[in-house]
């Protein structure tokens, strides 16, 4: 340990730079792109499902289908097969509404043993909580400025 | 070929929440708040219907499509009732989703317990 400080701290940033996990930024994007796509396409036959076999129209229809998208992401998640998919395609699973369905049902699941009020109520919203308050803000503010511009 | 499109839009629309993990390190909670809100601007600045009439649920099933059913419920609601409407039509055209998506985490929370991690 008689190395001067600057030589030892050099050292050390080799090995933590040769340890740490390379950053496989377009392996993800690749695998994100196909869950994604994939995801999208479950959501078509759905959607294609709810038109010729129960002549859903307009909004019923668009209701329909992401109504059995957030089933499926919560069953998913229940029996732990949703997680695996996302440690694997990342945003590919988490940007597809069935992620939305995820971020809800995964954090209550987890802190369900802290309580009913406290655990499940209140992580149930950790993530789905803002993305509620700001995309409600937010279609009001829309809302209100297609009244002046209109 | 219309599936074609879907998995293309969709598969882009991800390709972008991946971009923003990997070099903006940014968490999924911001990243999903930032897709409605995205969703939201588009649709008022009247892009997203278009993306949504070319590629169907490739638009719609990402959360940007979430957004875009807040925003116009907003819009068509103002149409029909004013100030009124611009209030509650977000709410009103995504209730079915966000009720479902309540239900069915909190049935799903109470079914099962997590997997142990290895």
């Amino acid at each position: 340990m008689s190395m001067p400080k600057d030589k030892r701290a050099q050292i050390y940033r080799e090995r933590v730079k040769a340890l740490q996990p390379k950053s496989k930024a377009s392996g993800m994007c690749v695998r994100a792109f196909f869950v994604g796509g994939l995801i999208c396409c479950i959501g078509q036959l759905i959607r294609d499902f709810g038109e010729k076999a129960l002549k859903l129209t307009g909004n019923d229809l668009s209701t329909f289908t992401c109504v059995v998208l957030i089933f499926l992401g919560a069953l998913t998640t229940g029996l732990g097969i949703y997680d695996r998919i996302a440690k694997f395609a990342g945003a590919g699973t988490s940007v597809p509404i069935t992620g939305f369905a995820n971020s809800m049902t995964a954090p209550a699941m987890e802190y369900k043993k802290e309580g009913f009020i406290s655990g499940l109520g209140t992580r149930l919203f950790s993530i789905a909580g803002p993305v509620l308050t700001y995309g409600v803000a937010g279609s009001v503010i829309v809302g209100l400025l297609s009244l002046i511009f209109h | 070929m219309k599936y074609v499109i879907v998995f293309l839009v969709g598969g882009a629309i991800c390709v972008i929440g991946q971009l923003l993990i990997c070099y903006t390190r940014m968490t999924t909670a911001r990243i999903l708040v930032a897709f409605v809100l995205a969703g939201i601007v588009l649709t008022a600045l009247g892009v997203y219907e278009p993306l949504i009439g070319f590629a169907n649920a490739g638009a719609s099933v990402p959360l940007t499509g979430f957004g875009y059913t807040l925003a116009k419920g907003a819009i068509d609601g103002a149409r029909q009732n004013g100030v009124l409407g611009a209030i509650t039509g977000g709410l009103e055209a995504s209730s079915g989703g966000v009720a479902a998506a309540i239900f069915f985490a909190v049935s799903g929370a109470l079914a099962f317990s997590p997997k142990t991690k290895k």
